[in-house]
């Protein structure tokens, strides 16, 4: 069993080091050169500062709940509850807008226009109205992720059904597969599915980096975004950069965590694809 | 039953600058049960045009199709298609490919999968029943895709050139399968090919189509016995006259 975890290890043995490296490198510059904790803190001080916030505990004080529960733990519920609510919209929203816009073209010319102009705007511009419409609550924030994400699930979508190969469809249609329902059914969304998990996927990323701004602004007093502003204004940079960290290792994990999913699950048929 | 009869059929491609080609210029044509016609002429002669119309996939401007006395207006189980490109589905297993058609009328999948495994077995992939499309080599996908046509029962199997895209020694292998099954499943076959050989060495009757405008130039009766030799003196006769037809056509 160690054996064999050793093997792992040593088969990403010049990944390991570029990581140690990394993080040597960053120790001797903080220490040695830069040698002020406010501009840049350390390896050690910041995994000293997540030592000590890991044990601090806070109120959860969601839906009437009142539990005790660890400071970093409670900030994570909240960021991942701001990022879901976003990204369930834009998931509800985006993959029915972009499947209609494929499928049906004179409907593609109407909201195509629409949408080319609403699209380059900055999510983070919308956050004057996000407070107006929407006011200081896990919504707003959850709004401009949605903003953020709803795009690229769209385009995605779009795409995928736009280039359904007309030969699957008239197949399909000489098997007896005849109303609009049952091709975008049974043909168009299966092939269009590795494009709309790619937009899915392009969207919580882009979900993932407006979670900061969107949390920025005093939705709530817990959220990873939230708590790197409150930190700073505390001068506590090494806390900053955790948070910063956290984020960094929690969207890793979470597109890690679909892509293992989707190409494991959904989309085996596709092994002999070259991407 | 498969009886197919053609009706005046005229069908008119427009281009956006105004010129249009006349695919089919009043094509008429009877094709009886369980009959093996080919469809051979030169390219843009309309024949896969006549075998999209008959399928339901494109409509004629003038003329109808009737497939046993009914008029035929759209797509419908009782025509089995293949393609020439490979059709099938590839985020289905060979057997979910199979069971398609049927589901779609509405056969439960357990009574569907039974049936499958027998069409399986018609064209001898058994042991790729799970297999995903791009495991398969270019004959297996067709044999599939026949397979797939043949699972809804369709009294006429439509055919637009299947073996085009195979290398010479799979193409014989699977020409010789095909029979195989027309025979078993009692089936009526139209054939659009554009190889001389494999016309003579399928068909009952092979239809000369001529180009601009696509009209019928010949029906041939071919009654070679079966099994056909492909070398044999009569085939070779056969082969000369449509050959002959054929480079007259395109000198023309």
């Amino acid at each position: 069993m160690v054996k064999k975890d050793f093997q792992i290890l040593s088969g990403k043995s010049i990944e390991l080091i570029s990581i140690c490296s990394a993080i040597i490198l960053w120790q001797l510059v903080a220490v040695y050169i830069v040698q002020n904790k406010f501009y840049l803190p350390s390896f050690t001080d910041v995994t000293f500062a997540f030592v000590g916030i890991i044990s601090k505990d806070t109120k959860l004080g969601l839906f009437g709940l009142d539990y005790q529960l660890p400071v970093l733990l409670v900030d994570l519920i909240y960021s991942l509850m701001h990022f879901w609510i976003g990204l369930i919209f834009a998931l509800v929203i985006g993959i029915p807008v972009g499947m209609i816009m494929g499928w049906f073209r004179t409907i593609n010319r109407v909201v195509d226009p629409l949408i080319e102009i609403i699209r380059p705007i900055p999510p983070l511009a919308w956050i004057p109205f996000a407070i107006v419409w929407i006011g200081l609550n896990p919504i707003a924030a959850g709004f401009l992720i949605f903003i953020g994400a709803v795009f690229p699930i769209i385009i995605n979508t779009f795409t995928g059904f736009k280039s359904v190969s007309r030969v699957y469809v008239e197949a399909a249609k000489v098997l007896g597969c005849n109303t609009d329902r049952e091709l975008i059914r049974y043909v168009a969304l299966p092939y269009a599915l590795p494009s709309i998990t790619a937009g899915i996927r392009i969207a919580m990323g882009v979900g993932w980096m407006c979670l900061v701004a969107a949390e920025m602004f005093g939705v709530s007093r817990n959220g990873l975004g939230y708590k790197i502003w409150h930190h700073y204004y505390l001068h506590n940079m090494d806390l900053v950069l955790v948070y910063m960290l956290l984020l960094g290792f929690l969207g890793l994990f979470i597109d890690r965590a679909l892509r293992y999913y989707i190409d494991g699950k959904l989309l085996k048929w596709r092994k002999g694809v070259v991407i | 039953m498969g009886k197919v009869k053609v009706v005046n059929v005229s069908r008119k491609f427009t281009k956006d600058n105004d010129t249009s080609t006349l695919a089919l210029d009043n094509v008429s044509m009877e094709v009886g049960d369980e009959d093996f016609v080919c469809f051979i002429g030169p390219s843009g002669c309309g024949k896969t045009t006549l075998l999209r119309i008959i399928s339901g996939l494109d409509k004629p401007d003038e003329g109808e199709v009737y497939l046993d006395g009914k008029k035929i207006e759209s797509p419908g189980p009782d025509r089995g298609m293949v393609f020439q490109e490979y059709s099938l589905f590839p985020w289905k297993s060979v057997i979910d490919n199979i069971i398609f058609g049927p589901q779609m009328q509405g056969i439960k999948k357990k009574d569907a999968l039974k049936d499958a495994e027998k069409y399986l077995k018609l064209v001898g992939l058994q042991q790729f029943r799970d297999s995903y499309p791009y495991e398969l080599s270019g004959g297996m996908k067709q044999r599939v895709a026949i397979a797939r046509a043949l699972a809804n029962e369709p009294s006429v199997l439509l055919m637009d050139e299947p073996f085009g895209a195979l290398d010479a020694q799979t193409r014989n292998i699977l020409q010789q399968e095909l029979l195989e099954i027309w025979q078993k499943k009692n089936i009526t076959i139209l054939f659009v090919t554009h190889s001389v050989d494999e016309a003579v060495f399928l068909a009952d009757k092979i239809v000369l189509m001529s180009a601009r405008p696509g009209i019928i130039k010949e029906i041939i009766h071919v009654d070679l016995p079966r099994p056909r030799d492909r070398t044999s003196l009569e085939a070779n006769v056969l082969r000369e006259r449509i050959l002959k037809s054929l480079l007259k056509e395109q000198t023309r």
